[in-house]
């Protein structure tokens, strides 16, 4: 098998736009949740009024400026999913600097960005104007710009990439499938570079509005926000929606060694699973992610005692952390005791499909820098959280393997191993 | 006239982004201005946005140039 390492990075999370700025961030134990401020939510009667912002525009330091990625006419036409997307896939093909100097090599890069969820504040905005002022008045460009593989499409648009161009939709598992089976596109021979990851943007009253009526959002925070988002506390209550994108540049590794690419890491293992029991909610005994990591652990040649941080899905949620924990104690038996394991979804929220893209960066920064990002609010743990989840402060410590799970309504899961090169 | 064709030049910049003084009366939406086809139907629903008139799909694609849309627009502008 070709083997398929890390050689960019690029993100956009409510801590900041950049991987820098973001990560410093998440490392000082900060929170990106705030209150809504794209609408009143209060005054909408929402439950929930808190989530994970990108922080926009040109003035604030780190904020995302997106004139620096697209033309403001373009921006016009889609949804923020794409324009978050083109941003951190921009970020990530800077950083991986790679110049083609054939059309055959742009054949042989390809772009795979998913969503969770895709254009949906651009569709309730639509569905209003329907109603309201009748067919004729809506945009042309409402289907181009709602669609999920749209991000793809304007990301090889910009930097003429004619490889594979695929997006993945599996709710919150999203963006580690994308960057899986992108890994497999390079390994299989398909393509030497992928530009790979998930992007999200639905903070609109439709997607809050939707999530809140399933009893899924925090709703006890409201007025301390930064507090909101607390896996395995127990006075989690709900996750807290955030938005952004992640996107890595994959290469097959001897083209990465042949260009002198700085490498991150290596795409190892991979696994995938289905629950086959519920719309939204897991096993009570985490079948389906047990699986996914096992399948990512044999796929990386690895025993459970060779990783040393998980980067847990851990959403806050009062159901899903205490399965998960379960899960991972259950395939890692005495060497659970070894590992830390953290939820960042404590510092940014829940970015659903940009999830698993933006986790596995940050798990491939952990092995550079050696250190386990914190979960946050982390203040009294439930029951049988006995192993290390890094509370609330990040941790120094050896990091060579990595394991990182995302699980998604329709109980889709997947798991990514990645290590030091 | 010269304010119908103002308005439409102002439209005219403001969704193709194009630079004000490229956006002659000659001037071609899709082949000097950038435009595509999609640009264009957006182009058509604004002009009937702004003048308060119906531009049905077959004139719609008879307008190609700016002159067009000002000639158009003067013969069946309703404000």
């Amino acid at each position: 098998m070709r083997r398929v390492v890390v050689t960019g990075l690029g993100m956009v999370t409510p801590l900041a736009s950049g991987v820098k700025p973001t990560w410093d961030r998440l490392i000082a134990g900060e929170s990106g949740i705030g209150p809504i401020t794209r609408f009143d939510a209060g005054a909408m009667g929402l439950s929930a009024r808190i989530a994970g912002q990108v922080p926009i525009g040109n003035e604030q330091a780190n904020a995302f400026n997106a004139d620096l990625y697209m033309e403001p006419k373009e921006q016009r036409k889609v949804d923020d999913f794409i324009i978050y997307a083109v941003g951190a896939a921009s970020q990530a093909w800077e950083d991986a600097g790679i110049e083609f100097r054939s059309e055959q090599e742009k054949e042989r890069a390809g772009v795979l960005i998913g969503s969770g969820i895709g254009g949906l504040p651009g569709i309730e905005e639509a569905a209003i104007t329907l109603k309201e002022k009748g067919p004729r008045r809506l945009s042309p460009f409402f289907i181009p710009g709602r669609l999920i593989n749209l991000a793809s499409g304007h990301v090889s648009i910009k930097y003429g990439l004619k490889g594979p161009n695929h997006a993945v939709v599996t709710a919150c598992s999203t963006g580690a499938h994308a960057i899986g089976d992108a890994a497999r596109l390079i390994s299989l021979d398909d393509a030497d570079v992928m530009l790979a990851g998930g992007t999200e943007a639905a903070i609109s009253p439709l997607g809050i509005a939707g999530f809140a009526v399933m009893r899924a959002l925090s709703t006890g925070f409201n007025d301390e926000p930064h507090r909101a988002s607390r896996p395995w506390d127990k006075r989690r209550d709900g996750f807290v929606m955030g938005e952004g994108a992640g996107v890595v540049v994959l290469e097959e590794y001897e083209h990465a060694k042949k260009r002198g690419a700085k490498i991150y890491g290596e795409v190892k293992g991979y696994g995938l699973s289905g629950d086959a029991h519920h719309i939204t909610a897991p096993a009570d005994d985490g079948d389906g992610g047990f699986r996914s990591m096992r399948m990512a652990l044999k796929r990386a040649g690895l025993n459970p005692d060779q990783i040393d941080y998980v980067n847990a899905h851990g959403t806050s949620t009062p159901l899903g952390d205490e399965i998960e924990l379960g899960a991972v104690k259950r395939l890692f038996g005495d060497a659970a005791y070894k590992i830390s394991m953290s939820s960042t979804k404590s510092s940014v929220g829940h970015l659903l499909g940009a999830a698993g893209a933006v986790e596995a960066i940050f798990c491939i920064l952990a092995m550079r820098d050696q250190i386990a990002p914190p979960t946050l609010n982390l203040e009294d743990p439930s029951e049988g959280c006995d192993i290390d989840l890094v509370p609330n402060k990040a941790k120094p410590r050896k990091i060579d393997a990595i394991l990182s799970n995302s699980f998604g309504f329709g109980g889709t899961n997947a798991s990514l191993v990645l290590t030091r090169v | 006239m010269s304010d119908i064709a103002d308005r439409v030049k102002k439209i005219v910049v403001e969704h193709l982004g194009a630079e004000a003084d490229k956006v002659t009366e000659n001037a071609s939406f899709i082949d000097d201005l950038g435009a595509d086809s999609l640009d264009q139907v957006e182009l058509v629903m604004a002009f009937e946005e702004e003048f308060g008139c119906e531009i049905p799909d077959d004139a719609a694609e008879k307008i190609q140039t700016v002159k067009d849309a000002i000639d158009f627009i003067t013969q069946h502008q309703t404000k």
